[in-house]
């Protein structure tokens, strides 16, 4: 207690050195004067007594310097010392000074801001006791590795399997709220009773579902998300118990889940609704071939992914055994939730945070090459000062002051540089994307990311604090006073640094590659065919309420009615509803058949589409043959179908598909389609998917299609279209649903292809112009230490006659030489790298000759600026002063 | 000179503050002066080592300062005891009339024989 008081004392006597010092001068005044009046008193001169007083005390400066000890911590008044000195240093050269934080704070930034992503995704991207035990089990066919379950296989999986101790399944569902400002589509999730319990985690206020509460014969029971609650409900302890309508049926409250509860695959939902599988026979509940589940499952203690996968396969094998015309092909898959939740971002961040490592150590190599070239010219500083009795400890902690110093404000700035960078990176994340990521909900400068900020600036106020104490090895600070000497090390890290140069070139030449041909890919995508017209296209969602238009004759003619009141509308040119937007990706597909031709039970599956009369039209997709759908394509006439291109090409490719029948696998009466007419190639499939086979039906003769997607083509700006087209909805019918109100440019723009490609390109050419950026500096840092190390011999060369154009032309060689060695193995390495692209580049070849040719000039060009400003320097050597020197 | 005594370490802080109690507020001259007058002279004191312990039992909150007029008008700066000054004197004091006990009878011991 009392020593902690007593530094506390000598602490704060840091800054009250002045006053302290005055104050006991008065002190030792007076005692002097006490003692010289004595010794007067008792018989000497003035002068002995003076001389005695002194004496006696032990002199005055030891005693003022044993009072100063005591009174400060001496050995941080030198710190204190070296870090003002440290400062008048790096003030003193802000050219050095500036480079060096800004490639430190580039170098801590990127890979701080990279390792937060890191550690929210991967550290612990599950929020659930036991995560390990937690498995994503699906059905798995050959076109679609994880797909979904149908509820008759759900129940025979619960019942069969040996390795689950709990086993459920979810669905996305969609309901209309009755709130204050009209129908709302609200998002929310269908699941078993026990979804929740085998997640782990109990709702906040009111109960779980009980076991039973998901069959129909159970009441209708909700439980609602926290920010639902907190949103639609004011956060009131008494929703428990009471009703809502959703869609028109009553649902009563009997829980609300934590805050802090999220599940990453469907995080958008506002509540949670029990199965209630519905066992009316065409429902799809109750169909084994209609698969709309996802499952989740708890291992049972000691049971391994493997034997739980075996466990599975074994099943449906059986049950395809069993049910051949519903199963065949219907595997199993188990993997581990937080492989199905992160699997896609972890090669990515690993790969993003090695890429921020590998730019953090070019950028300490660079602050390292600079501190040479500069302890260089401060060689004589060093030296002086040795001589003058700065011992070896005292210099080194001189050097370790100013690379702890630099390193400070580096990470100072690169803390700020990361917090900037994650808010940049997040917001690459679309909105969509965001919501099915909850775990970067946790991402921030936290402990865990501080700590790494901690370590990464402790390595690297190692580095700089050594590599100056190393190269001015002790021996040599003597030869510092003669300004002549050419320490081998000097040579030995000029070799280094040269071959560091050549490193930090060719990494620049890799992801500047990487970042032309992705960039080149990305123009190409949104150039890609779409054979449609993507411009003046306004889409929206429309939901009807299924509890006011039951029947699809209901819905037809609702449907009717929106259509011709929208094509009214002034600015709107025509419009069409389909059941998927273009675009959106291959699925919702059918198994077709066609009449007439032997079936070997192979499912030929093809995207299925429902689309209204005028939807062609509205899209200016081409009809290849045959017509259109007519008003006249209604439930009383005969049923038809449009295919497109590919599947003419692909199971009529002999003969002329017009006329011809498809049906359902069993070919049932009610199936039976007559090709009517061939469009072009529509692009259902994403940007950078492959085209299928798809069927197009009159969505009048189609049944159940209360959702449908609505596409207005406007002779104006299509975006100011999308509130006109939300309220004439709405004039029809204030219960109808609508959502996703976009634009299809947004659409295309937004969509995860579009997303993934534009990321990478951004992300990629981030760090290619950070490499490039280090690269030039790291290359100016060589080529400035060589000029340093040389001045005399340029001095003596000049002073022989040597023109300065020849003296440039001596330096730039040199740069030359290793931007040469840089970017031919650059090029040489990106061949190799850009083969890892491959599957994610898009109509560009890995070896693109423009984009190589580009770099390489890039890079040259940056290599002559480095290069530039040491030959300057090296020409405007004045040859009388570099030999006086000597 | 030989037969003088250095201060030992520590020890000079225990006089310090007994002197103080015995004598009340006192100057750092004073303070020196009693010291060698009550060893009999037989100790040698640097009296410039008296001022940084003055200062560490200030710092320690031992002792209080403030400047005053000494007997003859020479301005100088007083000590005086804090109270916990005072415990630590009783303790300090108690330590060494132990270590001293110990040693005088280790000595004793020593010279009878086994």
């Amino acid at each position: 207690m009392k020593t902690v008081r007593a530094w506390f004392n000598r602490l704060s006597g840091l800054f009250s050195n002045q006053r302290r010092e005055q104050e006991f001068a008065a002190e030792l005044e007076g005692h002097l004067q006490l003692h010289i009046d004595e010794n007067i008193r008792s018989g000497m001169t003035p002068d002995a007594a003076r001389r005695d007083a002194i004496l006696k005390l032990g002199g005055l400066e030891p005693t003022r310097q044993a009072y100063r000890e005591r009174g400060t911590l001496p050995f941080l008044e030198t710190i204190l010392h070296d870090l003002r000195f440290a400062l008048r240093q790096l003030v003193k050269n802000p050219g050095f000074t500036l480079t060096a934080i800004l490639m430190l704070t580039l170098g801590i930034g990127a890979s701080v801001a990279i390792f937060a992503f890191v550690d929210a995704a991967l550290l612990k991207p599950l929020p659930y006791p036991n995560p390990s035990t937690l498995v994503d089990v699906n059905e798995s066919v050959p076109l679609f590795p994880r797909s979904n379950l149908s509820y008759p296989d759900y129940l025979d999986w619960k019942r069969l399997n040996q390795s689950f101790s709990s086993f459920d399944v979810y669905t996305g569902t969609g309901y209309l709220l009755n709130t204050p400002s009209g129908i709302e589509p609200i998002a929310g999730l269908r699941v078993t009773d026990g979804f929740f319990h085998t997640l782990g985690i109990a709702p906040l206020l009111g109960r779980d579902f009980y076991a039973g509460e998901d069959l129909l014969s159970a009441p209708r029971t909700v439980i609602l998300s926290y920010a639902t609650w907190q949103k639609r409900f004011a956060g009131r302890k008494d929703v428990i118990g009471q009703t809502v309508s959703l869609s028109g049926i009553p649902y009563t409250i009997v829980g609300v889940m934590p805050d802090t509860f999220q599940f990453a695959p469907r995080n958008n939902a506002e509540l949670w609704t029990t199965m209630h599988a519905s066992d009316s026979a065409g429902s799809c509940d109750a169909r084994r071939s209609c698969h709309g589940l996802y499952g989740i499952a708890r291992l049972k203690p000691g049971v391994s992914i493997q034997a739980a996968l075996a466990n599975m396969s074994a099943i449906a094998q059986q049950l395809e055994r069993q049910y051949p015309n519903d199963n065949r092909g219907q595997g199993a898959m188990v993997q581990p939730l937080s492989k199905y939740i992160v699997g896609d971002v972890r090669p990515i961040l690993l790969t993003l945070l090695g890429g921020a490592g590998l730019l953090l150590l070019i950028a300490c190599v660079n602050v390292a090459s600079l501190l040479l070239v500069r302890s260089e010219s401060r060689k004589r500083e060093i030296a002086v000062r040795g001589a003058l009795g700065a011992g070896p400890a005292r210099l080194a902690r001189q050097f370790i002051t100013e690379g702890v110093m630099l390193v400070s404000i580096g990470t100072a700035l690169g803390l700020l540089v990361a917090y900037g960078g994650m808010h940049i990176l997040l917001s690459l994340i679309s909105k969509d994307a965001m919501i099915h990521m909850p775990y970067l909900r946790g991402l921030g400068l936290n402990l865990h990311v501080l700590s790494f900020a901690g370590v990464i600036a402790l390595f690297a106020a190692a580095i700089f604090s050594l590599t100056p104490i190393l190269r001015l090895s002790f021996a040599e600070m003597r030869e510092g006073l003669t300004e002549g000497s050419r320490g081998s090390a000097g040579v030995l890290w000029r070799r280094i640094g040269a071959n560091l140069v050549v490193l930090e070139l060719a990494i620049a030449v890799v992801l500047l590659v990487g970042a032309g041909l992705l960039g080149k890919s990305f123009y190409h995508l949104l150039r890609v065919d779409l054979n449609f017209q993507p411009d003046h296209l306004a889409t929206l969602e429309a939901d009807l309420p299924e509890t006011v238009y039951p029947k699809d004759a209901q819905m037809a003619a609702v449907r009717k009615q929106l259509l011709d009141r929208i094509a009214a509308l002034p600015g709107v040119s025509s419009a069409g509803v389909s059941t998927d937007l273009p675009v959106s990706g291959n699925g919702d597909t059918a198994w077709i058949r066609f009449v007439g031709r032997d079936y070997d039970g192979k499912h030929n599956e093809v995207n299925q589409r429902s689309t209204s009369v005028n939807y062609f039209a509205t899209l200016k997709t081409k009809l290849i043959r045959g017509r259109l759908f007519t008003e006249n394509d209604d439930v009383t006439k005969p049923m038809v179908v449009i295919i497109n291109q590919a599947l003419a090409k692909q199971y009529f490719p002999n003969e002329d598909p017009l006329g011809k029948r498809i049906g359902d696998t069993t070919l049932s009466p009610k199936s039976i389609k007559q090709i009517v007419g061939i469009v072009d190639d529509l692009r259902e499939a994403s940007l950078d998917g492959q085209i299928w086979p798809a069927v197009y039906y009159p969505i009048d003769q189609d049944t159940g299609n209360s959702s449908f997607n609505l596409i207005v083509r406007t002779t104006q700006a299509e975006q100011n279209m999308l509130p006109t087209l939300v309220s004439a909805i709405h004039q029809v019918d204030p219960g109808i649903g609508t959502t996703g109100e976009a634009t299809m440019a947004q659409h295309i723009n937004d969509s995860p292809t579009a997303y993934i490609h534009r990321t990478a390109a951004w992300l990629v050419g981030g760090f290619a112009v950070l490499a490039l950026l280090l690269g030039t500096i790291g290359l100016y840092g060589v080529i400035a230490y060589s000029v340093s190390q040389r001045t005399r011999e340029i001095g003596v060369r000049m002073a022989l006659g040597a023109q300065r154009a020849s003296v440039y032309q001596l330096v730039l060689k040199e740069g030359a030489r290793l931007a040469v060695w840089g970017i031919a193995a650059g090029i040489a390495c990106s061949l190799a790298a850009t083969l890892l692209l491959r599957s994610i580049l898009f109509g560009v070849q890995s070896w693109d000759v423009a984009t190589l040719a580009t770099v390489a000039i890039v890079l040259a060009a940056a290599s002559l600026l480095a290069s530039y400003i040491p030959a300057h320097r090296a020409a405007s050597i004045n040859p009388v002063e570099a030999l006086r020197a000597e | 000179m030989n037969d003088k005594t250095d201060v030992w370490q520590g020890t000079l802080a225990l006089m310090v503050l007994k002197t103080i109690e015995t004598l009340g507020p006192l100057h750092g001259y004073g303070i020196a002066r009693r010291i060698e007058q009550t060893s009999g002279d037989l100790l040698s004191l640097n009296y410039g080592t008296l001022y940084p312990a003055l200062l560490k039992l200030e710092q320690e909150g031992y002792l209080a300062s403030e400047w005053g007029v000494s007997d003859n008008n020479r301005k100088a700066k007083f000590y005086k005891l804090t109270r916990t000054g005072r415990r630590q004197l009783e303790k300090e004091t108690r330590n060494w009339e132990q270590t001293t006990a110990i040693l005088a009878r280790f000595l004793a011991g020593a010279e009878e024989p086994l």
